[in-house]
């Protein structure tokens, strides 16, 4: 695997081995020790454009968990600010040998760019361009949906999980609220439906892009008809920027007293939900919007867990991205 | 330019509109003679261009093209330009107001058109801003464009839309005075803020900001019937969607005098090609789907589509090497318009050579009103018949000939061609301006070449294949 | 739990059969199944011997064929010192190797340790299961992930087969046999219930393609398979 910037297209298999690779990781997270020595002497850059410390601190941990050595380069208080291409800073980034880039941009297609545009030769790891995809985030949702659902982990997640090799078949997941805008709505619907899980997108006609009847999953604009007579596993709450109310492009919806009313997950909606199901949220959330206090914090809420996992789905993104040999030889790259 | 007595050019055994062979003699600036093929003796110190099986076709007229001077001379200049539109065949083309400062007030036009004179590649028309500084708020001085040297006929706010429509219907009553013509940049701006490519399938996967296709078709249907109240002239720049042929084809059967223009990209290529976020293929209005592809071709053929303009749009290398939504919209086209033409349209059986002459030449030239019968200045000769009398403004295609787009190697300054790599029909050989060869032998003539006596008394071998 | 079940990093069929293998010449079995057994046996009463019984023992398999060897040895061990409680585990190295960029990507692979433990190997008499000590790179690597497993008292490690050239200051506690080899040649340990057929050790010279590659270390891994730097 020479770079991780979309789940579309993905393979069953390599997704499969991505989650199997992440529950190796994750057990050795939980040791006194958690440090492994694999990728001593790598070079991971984070390159990001965006501000996302969550993201940037969870790859920031998975690189140095698996000893790489960890280069911060942010768009405050570098050249980036002052107007520097993205070409440029891949140049730069090349010269200084990097060997993986975790890339967060605000342009869908930054990641796929830098991998392919010719401006580096490093492994590329797209932590989330603009509207179209965060891959590892689908990543870490699936194999938390894993964990609890097929590896029976139990309700603290503490459990030993036995769902190494398995996919996600038979299992239904709702996914809610602004898709329009949503990587993370992008890259769970391509990822889960490879894996064999069924996806129903959940919100209002105006948060659901023209075009979306390609994709593989159902759509409906009703959250309270989804779960009652769907019965999703999961429900995995996307986050809404209340600025989508209103200017500029906006008027997305009439204000965020009837977004939650109809859109909103709480304790309510939640015991409309089977026994085992789990809610989910890619964080940050905004409480009391798209998800109340009662629901974030309920026992079968996953919403830390997601957290934990993040750190193992990108230690094993980056185990298999930087591990094996190279396409172009080490002597090369050290010429150059 | 006057140049003194330009050279006898014996065009032997070409096809004008694709018909029967012919040997054609341009002397004096003329089609002086017209004979069989074979028939026509060569006079003395006449050049012999052997040409047998090439397509004679009147010089192309482009409706729509980006010079880029005065302002950004880094992309391109007029000088540059109009040598890649020799190249590409044309014999005029209409300079887009979209310069820095812009093509608003009379000064502006004039410097653009005596650049285009110096310069004597193609004969340069300037397009006038609709409104001071395509601000959209305030009428510019259409008149005295109109009446200056560069005898203003065709008005565009091009690059963004006069989207007031009392504005609009102003500048169409108004230009009604000296018969102008509004070429309207059909795109509503707030369906299209932050719109960075055609709202669909592939921008619901991709995560472009969507360009919905009624963007378009409201202004356009809108413009129409303006037009119509006001029985004014309208002319609609670069039309990409199914939506658009048919709210033309309705218009057109309404007897409102509309006509429109589609561009080589649009007739070929698809919103697909944005998947790898190539900026090569961002461009304004967006690349659509097949079934707009489809309609454009059609539209095109039953002339509901009355012309192909390039939007030649060139653009320096920084502004297409970076993120998408960070790159410029638009597309280099003059020197692959006629290639793209013959490809799709002529070479699937959907239109003839005569068709071509009428899309590339008559019909932009008679819409910019340079074609001779509406008055107006020295140059007006273009897009008429290949009869003798005539301007020789002509052009000479090898139809048979292939050729693989390369971006560097074009003419133009710029390289952004979004046919790079792909291989193309069609070869333009020759192109005459009022009789003196702007490009022989497949290559441009630089003007020390062409005045000098270089050519005189030979049989030119560079054309013959 | 089959620790040993999913092993993706096989790109060669474990079932190949080395005598059909035309990539591999003059396939030689220098040890059949009894010779195993009996070998395996012998071990079995070896660690007992040594250690004075089997308390506090564990045995940790090293994927793949090392933990078949594991809980076969567990198997004897219960039958010779009753009180064993003929549990085993898996310490898969992977993530400790160091010729991770000189092969294709390796699919991570499963440490288990018995349930009993609670998940500590502190104060073990730890025994590491191999099926080939040659260069001792692997079992340099096992104790490197042993390390961040716990402290044990002891480590020791036994070998179904010793080819000799090692690379690393290593020796094997228990040895099912001493193999002498040229490096150029490949061995393999077949087992039943990993590759089918029936066990067997077999030798063969290395395909011309192999024989020319001066690095052993750049040969395809195969599970089973030890020409590479294992």
């Amino acid at each position: 695997m020479k770079h991780l910037l979309t789940t579309q297209g993905l393979s069953k298999d390599d997704a499969i081995l991505l989650l199997d690779t992440s529950a190796q990781m994750a057990t050795t997270q939980s040791r006194e020790n958690k440090k492994l020595p694999t990728l001593r002497g790598r070079t991971v850059v984070n390159l990001f454009y965006e501000d996302s410390t969550r993201t940037r601190i969870s790859f920031e941990t998975a690189a140095k968990r698996l000893s790489a050595d960890v280069i911060n380069f942010s768009a405050k208080g570098s050249s980036v600010s002052k107007g520097e291409s993205l070409k440029d800073t891949a140049l730069t980034l090349h010269a200084m040998g990097a060997d993986a880039v975790v890339v967060r941009h605000s342009a869908s297609g930054a990641a796929h760019q830098l991998a392919h545009a010719g401006w580096l030769d490093a492994g590329v790891l797209n932590a989330g361009d603009g509207m179209h995809q965060h891959p590892t985030q689908a990543l870490l949702d699936a194999f938390t949906i894993r964990r609890h659902l097929v590896g029976n982990v139990g309700e603290d997640g503490r459990g030993t999980d036995t769902s190494a090799g398995a996919d996600l078949s038979g299992l239904r997941v709702a996914i809610v609220g602004d898709v329009l805008h949503s990587r993370v709505a992008r890259s769970n619907v391509y990822l889960l439906r490879t894996l064999g899980a069924e996806v129903t997108l959940v919100a209002p006609p105006t948060l659901v892009p023209v075009g979306v009847e390609t994709w593989p999953c159902r759509v409906s604009y009703h959250l309270d008809e989804t779960l009652e007579q769907w019965q999703p596993d999961a429900v995995m709450m996307l986050r809404v920027q209340r600025e989508r109310m209103s200017g500029g492009s906006g008027s997305f919806f009439p204000s965020p007293m009837e977004y939650s009313r109809k859109f909103g997950f709480d304790a309510r909606r939640l015991a409309v939900l089977p026994d085992h199901s789990i809610v989910m949220h890619p964080g940050p959330m905004n409480r009391g919007l798209e998800i109340s206090a009662a629901a974030a914090d309920h026992p079968r809420s996953v919403i830390v867990e997601q957290v934990a996992n993040g750190v193992a789905v990108r230690m094993a993104a980056l185990y298999l991205l930087l591990s094996g040999t190279d396409e172009t030889s080490t002597d090369e790259r050290n010429t150059l | 330019m006057s140049a003194p007595a330009t050279t006898t050019y014996v065009l032997r055994g070409v096809r004008p509109y694709g018909t029967d062979p012919a040997d054609v003699v341009l002397a004096d600036g003329v089609v002086a003679a017209i004979g069989a093929s074979g028939t026509v003796e060569l006079p003395d110190g006449a050049a012999e261009v052997r040409a047998e099986g090439h397509v004679l076709l009147p010089g192309l007229v482009d409706l729509h093209t980006h010079l880029r001077e005065p302002g950004r001379e880094d992309a391109e200049t007029v000088f540059s330009g109009t040598r890649a539109a020799a190249a590409g065949g044309f014999t005029a083309v209409h300079a887009m107001a979209n310069t820095t400062p812009t093509q608003d007030t009379a000064g502006v036009v004039e410097q653009v058109y005596r650049l285009g004179q110096e310069a004597g590649w193609v004969d340069v028309h300037p397009v006038g801003a609709v409104t001071v500084g395509l601000g959209g708020e305030r009428l510019a001085e259409l008149g005295a464009m109109a009446d200056s040297a560069a005898h203003v006929r065709v008005f565009s706010d091009d690059g963004k839309c006069v989207h007031d429509p009392v504005l609009m219907r102003r500048a169409l009553e108004y230009v009604k005075a000296f018969d102008g013509v509004v070429a309207q940049h059909a795109q509503e701006p707030r369906l299209t803020e932050g719109a960075q490519m055609n709202e669909g399938v592939v921008s619901a996967q991709i995560g472009l900001t969507g360009w919905p296709a009624v963007a378009e078709e409201s202004i356009i249907a809108r413009d129409v019937l303006l037009a119509e109240h006001v029985g004014s002239r309208l002319h609609v720049c670069h039309l990409s969607t199914a939506g658009s042929v048919e709210i033309i084809r309705w218009a057109k059967g309404r007897g409102i005098d509309v006509t429109a223009e589609v561009t080589p990209h649009h007739l070929v290529l698809t919103d697909d090609l944005a998947r790898d976020y190539d900026p090569v293929f961002k461009v304004n209005p967006p690349l659509r789907t097949a079934k707009d592809v489809e309609a454009v071709r059609a539209g095109l053929a039953d002339g509901t589509i009355d012309i192909v303009a390039t939007d030649h749009a060139p653009h320096p290398v920084e502004d297409k090497d970076c993120e998408w939504s960070s790159a410029a919209f638009g597309m280099t086209g003059l020197e692959t318009a006629l290639s793209v033409v013959q490809q799709t349209m002529v070479d699937t059986g959907r239109m003839t050579w005569a068709d071509v002459a009428r899309v590339l030449s008559e019909n932009p030239a008679r819409i910019g009103r340079i074609d001779g019968n509406h008055g107006g200045s020295r140059t007006a000769g273009q897009g008429r018949p290949i009869a003798v009398g005539e301007p020789a403004n002509l052009t000479l295609v090898d139809p048979s000939a292939t050729r693989t787009i390369d971006g560097r190697s074009q003419v133009t300054a710029s390289d952004n061609t979004p046919f790079a790599g792909m291989e193309l029909p069609g070869r333009v050989v020759a192109t005459f301006l009022r009789g003196r060869a702007t490009v022989l032998g497949g290559e441009v003539v630089d003007r020390t070449a062409v005045d000098g006596p270089a050519a005189d008394g030979k049989t030119l071998e560079g054309v013959t294949r | 739990m089959n620790p040993g079940s999913r092993m993706p990093e096989s790109s060669a069929p474990l079932s190949t059969d080395p005598s059909t293998d035309p990539s591999i010449a003059a396939a030689r079995t220098v040890l059949g199944e009894a010779d195993i057994a009996r070998a395996l046996t012998r071990i079995a009463h070896e660690i007992v011997e040594r250690n004075k019984g089997a308390a506090d023992l564990l045995l940790l398999g090293i994927p793949t064929r090392g933990v078949q060897l594991a809980r076969r040895l567990a198997e004897r061990l219960t039958q010779i010192e009753p009180a064993f409680d003929g549990e085993y585990g898996t310490l898969d190295v992977t993530m400790y190797r160091d010729d991770l960029r000189r092969q294709p990507t390796r699919a991570v692979g499963q440490t288990v340790l018995p349930g009993s433990l609670d998940g500590t190997i502190d104060d073990k008499v730890v025994v590491l299961v191999d099926d080939v000590l040659f260069s001792g790179r692997t079992i340099r690597a096992a104790l490197d992930a042993l390390n961040d497993l716990g402290r044990p008292r002891v480590v020791q490690l036994a070998a179904l087969v010793d080819r000799g050239h090692r690379e690393l200051p290593i020796r094997a506690d228990y040895v099912g046999k001493n193999l002498p080899t040229s490096r150029s040649e490949r061995v393999r340990v077949r087992l039943a219930d990993v590759d089918g057929g029936v066990d067997a050790v077999v030798i063969s010279a290395a395909s011309t393609t192999q024989a020319s590659t001066t690095q052993p270390s750049m040969t395809q891994p195969s599970a089973g398979e030890n020409g590479g730097a294992r």
